[in-house]
């Protein structure tokens, strides 16, 4: 112990640390141990796969820039300003974090959906949202914006407010200290943030199966396809599995690299 | 490398449940041994059973357990593939009711199951649309128009097989808006009035009651889906599994099935 330098950390702490990081690790390599590799590339570059992959690259994108331009705000407000109910207002956007995605899609359904409350005025307008591929992106904000408010706001609240009073005070306007002072200090955080709402976007099934359909090219993303797959060609839902593991690594790898800039 | 995996992770598991499970290890061996005494003692099999077969094997084991003491019936309903693939993975089941013969024969080629599977029931589709039938759908070839938001299951499942069946039958092609998991996703769609029509099976339109209206056409007699049903060889309440089995196939089990739109094999 003298030699070692002091990290605080007694040593049983490493068995159940241990046994939960196997609890992790574990199901995917043993994924990973049922992939067909001879048939791999063959099944991740299928046609459907092709088509699932793209489109919830598509829509996971359409998803995020929607989450950066309402969640900023969203952020802001909750962030830099008080106002009754505000503690209520933040629990209920945070709501979609701890909701099964499927109540989600219910809820979706019932404001977007053909007979929902918008249904009408939707109509109205001409368009058509039920079993579009915009009914996808729908779903995949409405998960996915969460994330991308709850991280934003903990970066603004820890860069704190100095230079934007700083700012002001040399006579800068609220929309000028946004746009040169505030934004550019929390960027990183909303990079993190933006990021994290795209893996969660890429991977949302519950609300997209039950508010969008599954159509392939249109609804059909990559959770969607492997789910259908498993019924029956189990050795494609695995090797498409294996890719969604893949770029969430990816994603993840990207989070922390934005992170460590930050310190 | 599997293997190796494999025991490494093994090793620290088991050393963990170990650790947890030290103050309630002494109930856990009691009731398993009970299988092999005498006959009043309490007995529950786990009967895996197609989804669209819910309601009706509920009313029929509620009527096994009453007439067959000491016996619980517990019942997990699921998709049949997903069923059949829970069985294959070492799910605790006795009894198997699959919605199709091709689930079974998954289960019957891996010798899980116990004897013969046994014929015991048979669906049809039928069209089913809100009730106010929004866009005048009444015979399958309306399905194939364009302006009609149609619903159907996705071809990788038993009821979006049977639809490809009709289609081909009938020589038309729907370009459904969405291909479904499974049929109670397609009556979801139809039910909440997002889709004009789908198709689903009789027994479902009769399950919905007047949530939606049935559509029948000639052309769903060309595909019969038959549902098998057997005792699995893992079980450890075999003559039970077979009781059950036997009971379904019988005439009050088939009396229940009838009752809710199923027709005799």
């Amino acid at each position: 112990m003298s030699s070692a330098r002091y990290s605080g950390v007694p040593r049983w702490v490493y068995v159940p640390a241990a046994a939960g990081a196997l609890f992790i690790v574990l199901p995917l390599a043993a994924m990973a141990s049922r992939v067909e590799w001879g048939s791999f590339w063959s099944l991740i570059t299928s046609e459907s796969s092709r088509h699932a992959l793209l489109l919830s690259l598509r829509t996971s994108s359409m998803a995020t820039l929607l989450c950066v331009v309402l969640g900023v705000p969203m952020a802001l407000v909750l962030a830099r300003t008080s106002f009754r109910g505000q503690t209520l207002l933040r629990s209920l956007v945070l709501l979609p974090l701890v909701l099964p995605p499927v109540v989600g899609g219910i809820a979706l359904l019932y404001t977007f959906g053909r007979k929902g409350l918008l249904g009408e005025t939707i109509d109205v307008l001409g368009l058509q949202i039920a079993f579009s591929t915009t009914a996808v992106v729908i779903a995949q904000t409405f998960v996915s914006l969460p994330f991308l408010v709850v991280s934003l706001e903990g970066t603004l609240r820890t860069a704190g407010q100095r230079y934007e009073v700083v700012a002001s005070t040399l006579g800068a306007r609220p929309t000028t200290v946004l746009r040169r002072v505030t934004l550019p200090l929390v960027l990183p955080g909303l990079a993190a943030g933006a990021v994290l709402s795209f893996a969660r976007a890429l991977g949302e099934f519950g609300a997209t199966i039950t508010f969008a359909g599954s159509l392939e090219g249109v609804t059909r993303t990559l959770p969607l396809e492997i789910y259908l797959q498993r019924e029956s060609d189990p050795d494609a839902a695995v090797a498409l599995s294996l890719v969604l593991v893949v770029v969430a690594v990816l994603v993840i790898g990207l989070v922390r690299g934005t992170r460590s800039d930050v310190t | 490398m599997k293997r190796l995996i494999g025991s490494l992770a093994a090793g620290l598991l088991l050393a963990t449940v170990a650790a947890c499970g030290s103050s309630d290890s002494s109930g856990a061996e009691a009731p398993t041994d009970d299988a092999t005494s005498a006959a009043p003692q309490p007995t529950t099999i786990t009967v895996f059973a197609a989804a669209s077969l819910k309601s009706s094997f509920t009313e029929i084991g509620a009527k096994f357990e009453a007439e067959n003491e000491g016996v619980t019936v517990a019942f997990s309903f699921a998709g049949s593939s997903d069923l059949v693939a829970q069985i294959q993975q070492g799910a605790p089941a006795d009894v198997f009711a699959s919605a199709d013969t091709a689930n079974m024969d998954k289960a019957t080629a891996d010798d899980l199951v116990e004897g013969t599977p046994a014929d015991f029931a048979t669906n049809t589709l039928e069209i089913a649309t809100p009730p106010d039938n929004p866009a005048g759908i009444d015979s399958l070839d309306d399905l194939a128009d364009p302006d009609a938001t149609v619903v159907l299951c996705a071809a990788e499942v038993p009821c979006g097989a049977a639809a490809a069946g009709v289609e081909a039958a009938a020589g038309i092609d729907i370009k459904p808006v969405s291909e479904e998991q499974s049929v109670t996703d397609v009556l979801n769609k139809v039910v909440s009035g997002e889709a004009d029509a789908g198709l689903v099976y009789v027994t479902d339109v009769k399950a919905a009651g007047d949530t939606v209206l049935g559509v029948t056409f000639p052309e769903s007699s060309e595909v019969v889906n038959t549902y098998p049903i057997a005792a699995l060889s893992g079980s450890e309440h075999l003559d039970v599994a077979r009781a059950f089995a036997d009971f379904v196939t019988g005439t009050e089990g088939q009396a229940i099935l009838q009752a809710a739109g199923f027709a005799k094999p």
